[in-house]
């Protein structure tokens, strides 16, 4: 599959691979390989972001012990960037406030289809779907989904969706679902990344029930 | 009964049915097949945990295909 040089026209998708992938023919195919790198990138991301703020605050209560307010203020920022993408991260499991969708019930039942019995609890309890890859544990949702890298200490989340405002919340899933199984790494490529990073800064900012999910995803191992 | 459903606002609906051996309904779900694909939709068949196949051809022999619309990075 190559997807990786911008052209005048896209390339052909090989067989089996996401068709949507001709929509993104400018990114690069995500392999394991390419998660661990952006892993490592959003990690020295996270300390440049972070470690200026640490050492001026250091170096300003050293030189003058009035400026402590100062280096507070510093170390708060330090702090508060991290989480900030951790937000943006756990953003992509919210629900939308919107609930009752009158054809909910019909969707449900397709997507309960679709999955064995300890997903249909998990998501009856979370909205979630567990999905066993072979990158990762994945969680989807209707609006993105999280992969939990084998070791289950490394997230990413991306941000996806069938552009439907119209399709009820267990159809939204399901489409990412069936996406993801049909091409895992092209489900991947099309996603936008939102965020990569510990689990445990993701699992703060998210809501309780959802960070079962994610404990349960960080149990599990990556499919073979 | 092998079965053609498109996920849709009512849930899905059942765009057609058919057996191996009733071949008016077979060629019916094959027209209807191709009228979704035309419409933007993509056909999966999924073979459980971490496996769908999207397929361009009706499988006669799949017991469910799903028509999905495409997805795209949010």
């Amino acid at each position: 599959m190559t997807v990786s040089s911008p052209a005048a026209a896209p390339p052909a998708i090989a067989s089996g691979s996401l068709p949507e992938l001709a929509g993104v023919f400018w990114r690069s195919q995500v392999t394991d390989r390419s998660l661990q790198r952006t892993g490592r990138l959003w990690t020295l991301s996270t300390v440049a972001h972070t470690v200026p703020f640490v050492l001026a605050a250091g170096v300003l209560a050293w030189l003058r012990p009035v400026l402590a307010p100062v280096s507070l203020i510093l170390l708060v920022h330090a702090w508060v960037i991290p989480e900030l993408y951790a937000a943006r991260g756990a953003g992509v499991l919210r629900r939308p406030r919107r609930r009752d969708h009158p054809a909910e019930p019909v969707a449900l039942g397709l997507l309960g289809d679709l999955v064995d019995h300890h997903a249909r609890e998990l998501h009856a309890r979370t909205r979630l779907v567990l999905e066993r890859g072979r990158l990762g544990t994945w969680l989807v949702g209707e609006a993105g989904a999280v992969l939990v890298r084998p070791g289950g200490r490394r997230v990413h989340c991306y941000c996806v969706k069938v552009p439907d405002r119209q399709l009820p919340p267990s159809d939204r899933t399901a489409h990412l679902l069936l996406a993801l199984r049909t091409d895992e790494t092209g489900f991947a490529t099309v996603a936008n990344l939102a965020f990569s990073g510990a689990r445990w800064r993701l699992r703060r900012r998210l809501a309780k029930d959802v960070r079962e999910a994610l404990d349960v995803a960080a149990r599990y191992r990556a499919a073979s | 009964m092998s079965r053609l459903v498109r996920m849709d606002q009512t849930g899905h609906t059942t765009v057609a049915e058919w057996t191996a051996e009733d071949p008016v309904a077979a060629e019916a779900a094959v027209a209807a097949f191709r009228a979704e694909l035309d419409q933007g939709y993509y056909a999966v068949v999924s073979e459980g945990e971490g496996h769908a196949e999207q397929v361009r051809e009706l499988p006669l022999d799949a017991p469910l295909v799903i028509l999905r619309r495409p997805i795209a990075g949010g």
